[in-house]
């Protein structure tokens, strides 16, 4: 059985509804207990009731992630291979319906932007491009990672979810993870956000975590994207999938992001009352680690310098830098100052962090943390 | 002014050590600070994770952690961390041997990648390939006296059974099991994993372990460099109080009557 078919059983509603209605009582002795052992207990920490705690949350968070984790940040790059796409999401840059110019890189750029991504620093790779099925069809992406792996020795990918037996090739070639966002897990809402295309099957996107896993990649992230639908209830059930993740693949290096939506061409604008506020987000992460001391949680170049530099310390464990949302446009950045020259139309989302890797390098380092730019080889695990 | 604690060397294999610390280098909030906290905790057996590090031949400033290990000072032990089966574990110890490393390796296969448990099947068959191969072959275990004694039998040089998880800072958990490892041991056991505190040192060297390695509790610490020193001084008071100082304790006062004055 697949978390889709566990999902609707699960009362993330009246969670939410429990915890709206938290007191402080409750929220007090989890505290004291310093972790959350149910998804009850998770959801009285990302109540109301809890927000004036977010200080003690966050020791808390601190120290199991410390405990865990170490005193290290584990930075990737992401890239992009093409905005070309079958879906159309409402919310996504890359929309089948927006009139942008649709890029795909050759392979060859593809190495040529990898290489300058390894000159900053980067030795992990998060390779990002839009569902459409030529990509995996002629091995495109394999070949992509066989050409890049003598100097990038850890690749994630993101693509559109594929059936286990199209992952194989893909984990053959080399790559170590795989990252597939729900966007959001309340089905009524995902029907309305992704009205065509592939994308539209919500149980064959749930379930993709376990095929990526039953394929062999070792590492899998998962996530909500912020702002589509109440925060809370993506929280709960993001919560329970990772719970069911464990549970189910015991040899799974898991790992959630937790983006926000960020302006886009497109123009989505999305609900005041599904905004989630900073301190919200911090309080979000706190929760989780307190839950899942073993998650990796991922932050993105989506959220602003003093947010990210703030939650070094907090419980996130990986963060992106220097970040381009578009394809080749790493072609198109001043290789010193690490920013783009000219702003080019065809980018997923707008980045709001665009210091250079080695300045968010040099901040990591002034919190008292280590940039960790290398924590896996696959040269090591095969040939 | 007392002279340092007579402690007296442990010998691994053809080595000889006169600290019976081990230390990771894993977690630590700088290369600068793990190299100076390595320096504080006196140890000449340090383990490194090769996932992290560079093994080829041209520099890496990004992947540097094996420049900040000063060879003549440690013996730099590669682990297979990272490695989630026997074939893997092998071929990082071979592509260590490679790059120049030593052919000794801490054996770490640890499928499950969240507690960190060592998988005692895979753990077996690599320590057989390993050992045929030549390797000097120091395996991390859970505290099972069976697979102790069976990895002793293929020709492993010492055993590291886990006090309790990695990073739990828990102690010694397992300390009816580590007891029967110690007394069937035939090679040096080193308690590794969960040591905390400085006392959980103490206490696994006075059960009679031969060596502790310790990696959290120092890599984490607000100050390393001082929990490195108070590690060194807590693993030889414990040996020191296991060879010198033993005393057993007693709650009753002896019997008036004795049972066997008939004797007399």
């Amino acid at each position: 059985m697949g978390f889709s078919q566990l999902l609707p059983s699960l009362p993330i509603e009246e969670l939410v509804q429990r915890s709206l209605e938290s007191k402080p009582r409750h929220v007090n002795n989890i505290l004291k207990k310093g972790r959350a052992e149910s998804l009850e207990e998770f959801a009285a920490l990302i109540s109301p009731a809890a927000l004036p705690h977010i200080e003690a949350m966050a020791q808390l968070s601190q120290k199991i992630t410390k405990r865990q984790f170490g005193k290290v940040i584990r930075l990737f790059a992401p890239i992009y291979l093409s905005n070309e796409c079958i879906n159309i999401c409402r919310y996504c840059g890359f929309s089948r319906d927006v009139d942008i110019p649709r890029i795909t890189i050759s392979v060859d750029q593809f190495v040529k932007e990898t290489r300058l991504l390894s000159s900053q620093g980067f030795r992990s790779l998060l390779i990002v491009a839009g569902e459409h099925p030529k990509y995996v069809s002629n091995g495109y992406v394999e070949e992509c990672i066989r050409k890049c792996l003598p100097f990038m020795p850890s690749i994630l990918l993101e693509l559109g979810p594929l059936e286990t037996e199209d992952y194989q090739p893909i984990v053959k070639a080399g790559a170590e993870g795989l990252v597939v966002y729900q966007e959001t897990y309340h089905k009524p809402t995902y029907s309305q956000m992704h009205p065509s295309g592939p994308k539209k099957k919500y149980g064959w996107r749930v379930d993709t975590a376990e095929r990526a896993y039953d394929a062999g990649f070792r590492r899998i992230g998962i996530g909500p994207l912020l702002g589509l639908y109440d925060w809370r209830y993506e929280a709960i059930a993001i919560a329970a999938h990772a719970r069911y993740l464990y549970q189910q693949c015991w040899k799974l290096h898991l790992s959630i992001s937790l983006p926000r939506l960020r302006p886009a061409s497109g123009n989505f604008q999305t609900k005041n009352q599904y905004q989630l506020q900073n301190q919200e987000l911090v309080q979000l992460i706190c929760a989780l680690r307190m839950l899942l001391p073993h998650v990796g949680i991922v932050l993105s170049t989506r959220e602003f310098p003093n947010l990210r530099d703030g939650l070094v310390r907090i419980g996130i464990t990986t963060m992106s830098a220097g970040s381009s949302t578009e394809p080749g446009g790493y072609s198109h950045f001043d290789t010193n100052a690490w920013r783009r020259v000219d702003v080019q139309p065809g980018e997923q989302f707008h980045i709001a962090d665009e210091r250079s890797p080695g300045e968010i390098a040099a901040m990591i380092r002034t919190q008292g943390y280590e940039p960790v730019w290398k924590d896996f080889d696959q040269a090591l695990v095969s040939s | 002014m007392l002279s340092p604690l007579h402690v007296e060397p442990l010998h691994i294999a053809d080595r000889k050590f006169s600290s019976r610390l081990m230390v990771g280098t894993g977690k630590f909030a700088s290369n600068e600070l793990m190299r100076d906290a390595l320096a504080a905790s006196e140890t000449e057996l340090v383990t490194v994770a090769l996932k992290r590090a560079n093994l080829k031949s041209e520099n890496d400033p990004f992947a540097d952690i094996l420049e900040y290990l000063e060879t003549d000072r440690y013996m730099v032990l590669p682990n297979t961390a990272g490695a989630m089966n026997a074939d893997e574990a092998v071929r990082i110890a071979r592509l260590a041997l490679a790059a120049g490393l030593p052919n000794w390796v801490k054996l770490e296969i640890h499928p499950d990648p969240n507690y960190l448990l060592p998988d005692p099947i895979e753990t077996l068959q690599a320590a057989k390939t390993l050992i045929k191969e030549g390797f000097v072959v120091l395996p991390y275990i859970n505290a099972d006296p069976v697979l102790a004694a069976r990895l002793q039998d293929l020709g492993c040089a010492t055993v590291m059974p886990l006090g309790s998880p990695i990073g739990s800072n828990l102690g010694v958990q397992t300390r009816a099991q580590i007891e029967i490892i110690i007394e069937q041991a035939r090679v040096p056991v080193v308690v590794d994993a969960g040591i905390g505190l400085p006392s959980h040192a103490t206490e696994a060297m006075e059960m009679g372990a031969d060596a502790v390695l310790v990696n959290t509790a120092i890599a984490i610490a607000d100050d390393p460099l001082q929990i490195a020193q108070a590690f060194a001084v807590s693993v030889q008071a414990g040996w020191v109080s296991r060879h010198l100082g033993k005393s057993d304790a007693s709650l009753g006062a002896q019997p008036t009557s004795p049972l066997t004055s008939f004797l007399d």
